[in-house]
């Protein structure tokens, strides 16, 4: 919604230009949707303790908003505006209900854990929120790239919480015994539990977002 | 009734939709600014959730889940419709916040006026969905127990909110690191607070 307009007259433009290069490359980090937005907090947290399920997910939220965001678009100019939130609602469940059917067909043991937070993407702010900001204002082929570029930004953040949970919970990357191997252990280390716990997903993303705010200080906040 | 005060304090405390689960974290850190806005979106969760919660029971137990349809007559006893519990369950819920909405307006203009914007705001929540979904993959037995499961959420949802937008009104006057303000901070102090709230997970109820 904040998004302005672009009402331009374009021209004939290439399908890597630079603008559109920058759709992608912008939700990385500039306007990165969970750090900068905040949008899509709610599943980003809760499936962070392992590395597997947070790719799995990944996934899922990557094909859930490319393809959601072109359907959008290319009904963008027949969708009555008063109705619109319970047809993009239909939209992504439409597609959520695809992404549960072939996990619990081809990845049943991920999809017992991630349990009801596939059924939560339907609800990921992230994805309504690219809906209401760019689908229904822009071409196909924008949306397209705008959901790529906005779901790897969603993907980055979920994978580096998700690396230190794991590493530090449990000493494992991908259930690989890395510390184990690397013999980590012998010289005193013990695995911090406390890092698998729900309250440090929230702590960690804190810190991320710290750090990335040091770095790039257009994004500090008055208050 | 010893249960039903039990599943209440449980979904309230134990299982607190943001502390333990982190459902409803968008509008959770985008509303919070002042306590009062906080104190609105809660009461509109708790009441949204409370019908919910169970009408998405009845649907389950009488249209979608295996064998549920058997009332309509034996050849309908082996119909399986739980695959399209997503796309029932949030249109349900976009119906009843709009239902809701219209009926607040009708009979009780002041707290509309109150709640305002942030009724529409609700369909999208995910503690609300998340609600149901529990729900379901919990089974309860019966439908009192689904009311007080999607009251008790609620609650919890009410409390998260109010106690972050008041600590979040006093934080104003600190010093915080630049990096850190806004965004930053209140992640750790919801951090913070949920390490608080895992004291209730050894209680047995």
């Amino acid at each position: 919604m904040a998004e302005v307009l672009e009402k331009k007259k374009e021209k004939k433009e290439a399908l890597f230009s630079k603008k559109n290069r920058l759709l992608i490359s912008d939700p990385l980090n500039d306007s990165n949707p969970i750090t900068v937005q905040v949008l899509g907090i709610c599943s980003a947290l809760a499936i962070t303790v392992k590395l597997y399920p947070a790719l799995v997910m990944s996934i899922s939220v990557l094909f859930v908003l490319g393809a959601g965001n072109v359907i959008i678009s290319l009904m963008r100019n027949i969708i009555p505006n008063r109705i619109r939130i319970i047809v993009q609602l239909v939209v992504v469940a439409a597609l959520v209900i695809l992404v549960d059917q072939v996990l619990k067909a081809f990845a049943y043991d991920v999809s017992k854990e991630l349990s009801v937070f596939v059924g939560l993407i339907i609800t990921n702010c992230i994805i309504m929120g690219r809906f209401e900001a760019f689908a229904l204002a822009n071409g196909p082929w924008k949306s397209f790239l705008d959901g790529l570029g906005n779901a790897f930004g969603y993907a980055w953040i979920l994978l580096a919480v998700a690396f230190f949970r794991e590493l530090l919970g449990s000493g494992t990357l991908f259930g690989y015994p890395v510390f184990e191997k690397l013999g980590v252990y012998n010289t005193g280390y013990v695995n911090n539990g406390f890092m698998l716990l729900p309250p440090m997903a929230l702590i960690t993303v804190g810190i991320i977002i710290w750090v990335q705010r040091s770095r790039n200080t257009k994004l500090i906040e008055e208050n | 009734m010893q249960d039903l005060v039990n599943l209440f304090v449980k979904s309230i405390f134990v299982e607190n939709m943001i502390f333990a689960y982190f459902l409803g974290m968008c509008s959770y850190l985008a509303v919070s600014k002042t306590v009062k806005t906080g104190v609105g979106l809660g009461a509109a969760v708790i009441f949204v959730m409370g019908i919910t919660v169970p009408v998405n029971y009845l649907l389950e137990n009488y249209v979608l889940k295996e064998g549920a349809l058997s009332w309509l007559g034996s050849s309908f006893a082996e119909v399986d419709l739980s695959f399209l519990s997503f796309i029932m369950f949030i249109a349900v819920i976009a119906s009843m916040v709009q239902l809701v909405e219209m009926i607040v307006e009708k009979f009780a203009p002041a707290l509309y006026g109150a709640l305002g914007i942030f009724l529409p705001l609700i369909a999208v929540n995910c503690s609300i969905l998340g609600g149901s979904l529990f729900m379901q993959e919990r089974d309860y037995s019966t439908i009192t127990e689904a009311t007080v499961y999607g009251l008790g959420s609620g609650v919890g949802w009410f409390l998260a909110i109010v106690a972050i937008a008041a600590i979040r009104e006093k934080i104003r006057y600190s010093n915080i690191p630049p990096a850190l303000r806004g965004l930053g901070i209140t992640f750790i102090v919801t951090g913070l607070m949920g390490i608080a709230f895992m004291a209730f997970m050894g209680i047995k109820l």
